[in-house]
């Protein structure tokens, strides 16, 4: 506890450091206490996981009327263990990206506080203290958003969408925690914990469907999604990996504390919902993903995406939990917490890059990419082993997770009822399909934004990014290869947690050494072996070829069709290449295609010039959204006609309330 | 002595493992001659003899190698990862035996995302160069491979269903043990998914056609185009690798009978016999289908794979309610 403490307090007086300190020292005085804090809470959660014992404080001081509570479990440590890694990265990370932005004194004070808020919120144990934490992560992240707001507008429109949806969750998430508080009779997690199975079931279920609202819209879930690709693409980049590697965790957390933990898994609808609402993220999220062209709308929707699949093995371990199959439920949910720790470190991984990428080239355009491989060595590298991770790969920890998510649905149909086996067969089918729509998102985004010729002078004039830049990529990187090869080594700290969470003594069907197997239906995997006999075969091959082949390399001219010269605009760009797709699942994506064809003057057969432009808008954003912000508009509109400015009017509506006060009164 | 016994297993586990291996990376190519073989004496030719792909493949490793002005070292390393992933996904599999060394990771999960890294590679190597051909095929492939994997993880998952692992040497095993699971519904089902994504994934007819030379409809061939020398051997080979693997695969699953489950060189011979017996049957099927179809316009496919992912769920479904 004092570690995690002394790491809180460092993550403080970093913002103090921030916002007192002079500009040449503060980026790096805020990196260094920044850091200090992740390595000190990573050291605290690690012990927790280890020995498998919860710490807890009380103190009456901090807080007023109610105190602060804190207890650091299994549960909480892993997510303050991952926000720990994603958070050391992005500190480091934030070194090198502040010599042109994220230097102002707003943001060297907000990010150690939001970053601060983040490792606190696993650690909150009762509702005025998580509430209050939550509430400090929201306003904090808010302010890091509008940082680059000067040079871009979209963030200001992105901020819009983001304040209004996290509020609305606030508001869900506070109603529903207090109407839990007032009727437990008690507002410390340990008082619902304990009197949850007193409550009334319709009370349960209310309180489960506002924080589900509050916790899915921070998690990115469809349909409460639409902020997420907006926000998360536009805020700098080591705010958007902390967004995405770690905010989006919080929301998970949240539906695994209080509906798992807290209510004891209530009943079998809520985890049904919970199944739908990841089917449906992970399938609109993998589509927009292979759709997009921006890089980091790309990487948003894929957070999505996974989201979605992490969202389906939690519904499944409560669905079978509720149903009476304990073991094969924690083994559900070690999957989802396993995906998502492997989900926190690629795309933490992947949003750095995509950030360095911006930095070296000057946009995040793939249509306006290409030919980096040669100038961005590094980058490329480390971009794509978070690529390959999250295209589940073998050898990359996005391949363990996913096995063991599919393996966990597998076991699930041991489940009965017609209603579970429906969600399960729909979870395998979307775990199936994303699997697919993700590899060509990836490939996109590889082939597309770093190999080919460059698209364009920022892309063709690139550099390699400073030291701490790299480094913080490779600190998310190395993980991401080394679960990978050893998904083994994560088995007791998931096994703990998931304990945790379902409030059982652990006991998954899981055996780990460095593989992963269970026995129980006799699969298993080894990487480790599977990399070894690749690379085995690999070199194999290239000795034969070796000795067999010519060995002459000739560097030619590409194959043309007969055209002489091979320019970067007869390249396939992200959205040719996504075209195909786009057109399979138009039903679902409804890309919008303008043609403006313009003749030469002499003869319509000709064509001067054709502008082509398609994109592909969120159609839920469309459907559901804009119809509901017409209407508050309207409304809007109608009370400021009220609101004329004229005193006289001010004064008649003061009159006329008083007689109608004085009416009712007599 | 448990220790002798356990390395000698391994031992013996090894070698049919390579046995395989040394099966498909032969038999791969002779397949593809056989199909060249069948579509030639059905539209009234003589044709190339069988073992014309191994010659070829001679042929292209004493020729040079040519990159493209604008590639990255992906393009070279490309045809040795789809080579290797298709070694190991044809060294765990239970081809010949039930019993290939690294059994227990013999996965359907990583057989399937095996086959898709090599997939991702050469995705990327069809982008490499910068082309508007290579960007075509490698968008087309990606295109098709995003729904055929899918209809072929779940359709291999029907068969887990039933047998209670997703682990492939023990779903034949199982599969021997109840030799009526083989004409079951759901067995019918998943198999007809799995011969669309064999054509989907080796580039066949109606999907791509393997012997185009002109661009606009290439998919395959287009996104390799860039390739000469060694690499065009090592890209055509690893191919037909995946062809070969794809078939016995299925011969494997669906009819596992003549499968050796022991390590009896005796039993193997068996084997190896019997597997090719069966994958020849099958490329001669598909081979003849060649003829009588058309190639599917590019934007009917997704309506073939879709069609085979609804019969791979539907085989999952059929396994639920009737076990």
């Amino acid at each position: 506890m004092t570690l995690l403490l002394v790491g809180l307090g460092l993550g403080l007086a970093g913002a103090i450091a921030g916002a007192i300190l002079p500009v040449r020292v503060r980026v790096l005085g805020t990196a260094v206490c920044s850091s200090g804090a992740c390595v000190m809470t990573f050291g605290a959660a690690t012990r927790v996981l280890a020995t498998g014992h919860a710490v807890t404080l009380h103190s009456a001081a901090v807080l007023p009327l109610t105190g602060i509570d804190l207890r650091l479990d299994p549960l909480g440590a892993l997510f303050i263990a991952t926000t720990a890694g994603v958070g050391l990265a992005a500190s480091c990370y934030g070194v090198g990206y502040a010599e042109h932005a994220l230097r102002s004194r707003t943001a060297t004070a907000m990010f150690p506080l939001f970053l601060t808020s983040l490792l606190l919120v696993p650690a909150t144990s009762s509702v005025a203290t998580f509430l209050v934490a939550w509430e400090l992560m929201a306003l904090t992240s808010m302010l890091l958003l509008l940082v680059e707001h000067r040079h871009r507008a979209a963030a200001r429109d992105a901020f819009q969408w983001y304040a209004s949806m996290t509020h609305i969750g606030a508001a869900a998430i506070l109603i529903g925690l207090v109407l839990l508080a007032t009727n437990a009779g008690g507002q410390t997690f340990t008082d619902i914990r304990t009197h949850a199975a007193t409550l009334s079931p319709a009370l349960r279920s209310i309180a489960f469907l506002l924080v589900l609202i509050g916790f899915a819209s921070k998690a990115g879930a469809v349909p409460l999604h639409v902020w997420l690709p907006r926000a998360h693409p536009e805020a700098p980049s080591p705010v958007s990996a902390l967004m995405s590697g770690a905010m989006v965790n919080l929301g998970i957390y949240g539906i695994i504390r209080v509906s798992g933990e807290l209510l004891g898994g209530g009943f079998l609808w809520w985890w049904l919902v919970v199944i739908a609402l990841g089917v449906l993220s992970a399938l609109y999220g993998a589509l927009h993903a292979t759709a997009s062209s921006d890089l980091k709308r790309l990487l948003a929707y894929s957070t999505v995406d996974n989201i979605g699949l992490v969202l389906i093995g939690v519904g499944a371990a409560g669905a079978l939990l509720v149903t009476g199959h304990r073991s094969l439920a924690a083994l559900a949910m070690l999957a989802a917490l396993f995906h998502l720790v492997n989900h926190s470190a690629f795309k933490g991984c992947l949003f750095l890059g995509a950030g360095a990428i911006e930095r070296a080239t000057g946009t995040r355009d793939l249509d306006r990419l290409g030919g980096l491989t040669r100038r961005l060595p590094f980058t490329t590298v480390l971009f794509a082993v978070g690529a390959f991770s999250i295209s589940a790969l073998p050898g990359f920890n996005g391949f363990a997770s996913e096995w063991l998510l599919l393996e966990s649905l597998l076991h699930g149909f041991a489940a009965h009822g017609a209603a579970t086996l429906v969600a399960l067969l729909a979870g395998v089918a979307a775990l199936a399909l994303t699997g697919g729509l993700t590899a060509a998102a990836f490939v996109k985004a590889i082939g597309i934004g770093f190999l080919g010729q460059p698209r364009s002078d920022g892309a063709a004039n690139a550099h390699e990014v400073t030291p701490s830049m790299l480094a913080g990529m490779a600190l998310l990187a190395t993980p991401c290869l080394v679960i990978g090869v050893a998904p083994g080594l994560l088995a007791t700290a998931l096994d703990r947690a998931s304990g945790v969470a379902l409030g059982t003594s652990s006991a998954t069907p899981l055996r780990a050494g460095l593989g992963l197997g269970l026995p129980g239906i006799g699969s298993a995997i080894e990487p480790m072996l599977l990399v070894a006999a690749g690379l085995a075969a690999m070199l194999f091959t290239f000795g034969v070829v070796r000795l067999v082949a010519r060995r002459s390399v000739r560097r030619a001219e590409a194959w043309g069709c007969g055209r002489e010269l091979q320019t970067a605009r007869m390249e396939y760009t992200a959205t040719s290449f996504a075209e195909p797709l786009g057109r399979v699942f138009a039903d679902v994506l409804r890309p919008d295609h303008d043609i403006e064809v313009t003749h030469v003057a002499e003869s319509r057969y000709f064509a001067q010039a054709i502008h082509y432009q398609t994109r592909a808008d969120d159609g839920i954003e469309r459907a559901v959204y804009r119809p509901v912000i017409s209407l508050v508009a309207v409304w809007g509109a109608f009370a400021s006609r009220a609101q004329n400015g004229s005193v006289h009017r001010y004064l008649a509506y003061g009159f006329v309330a008083l007689v109608i006060v004085l009416v009712a009164l007599a | 002595m448990t220790a002798t016994v356990t390395t000698s297993g391994l031992g013996a586990s090894i070698v049919t493992s390579i046995v395989q291996l040394v099966m498909i990376v032969l038999g791969g190519p002779l397949v593809l001659g056989v199909m060249a073989k069948v579509r030639a004496r059905a539209e009234g030719r003589i044709g190339a003899p069988i073992h014309q792909p191994l010659r070829d493949l001679r042929k292209l490793l004493t020729k040079e190698s040519v990159h493209a002005e604008h590639s990255s070292a992906v393009l070279p390393i490309a045809p040795f990862v789809l080579v290797a992933t298709a070694a190991v996904a044809i060294v765990v599999s239970p081809l010949v035996t039930t019993t290939p060394v690294l059994e227990h990771s013999a996965d359907l999960f990583v057989v399937v995302f095996l086959l898709l890294m090599g997939s991702i590679v050469l995705a990327l190597a069809g982008l490499d160069a910068g082309t508007a051909f290579g960007g075509m095929g490698s968008s087309r492939a990606m295109t098709i491979g995003a729904l055929a994997e899918p209809a072929l993880l779940v359709a291999i998952l029907a068969l887990s269903v039933q047998a209670g692992t997703s682990n492939l040497p023990k779903i034949v095993a199982a599969t021997l043990a109840h030799p009526s699971w083989a004409a079951g519904p759901e067995r019918l089902l998943a198999f007809v998914a799995f011969l669309i994504v064999i054509l989907a994934e080796t580039g066949r007819i109606p999907i791509d056609n393997p012997s185009t030379h002109l661009e606009l409809t290439m998919i395959h061939e287009a996104m390799v185009l860039e390739y000469a020398g060694p690499e065009l051997a090592l890209v055509t080979l690893g191919e037909a690798m995946r062809l070969g693997f794809l078939l016995s695969l299925a011969a494997s699953l669906f009819f596992p009978w003549g499968i050796a489950t022991s390590t009896n060189p005796a039993h193997i011979v068996i084997a190896v016999v019997a597997l090719s017996a069966k994958v020849v049957v099958i490329a001669v099927a598909i081979a003849l289908l060649e003829v009588r179809t058309a190639k599917l316009r590019l934007f009917r496919v997704p309506e073939l794979l879709t069609g085979g992912f609804v019969l791979a769920v539907l085989s999952v479904v059929t396994g639920l309610v009737t076990r």
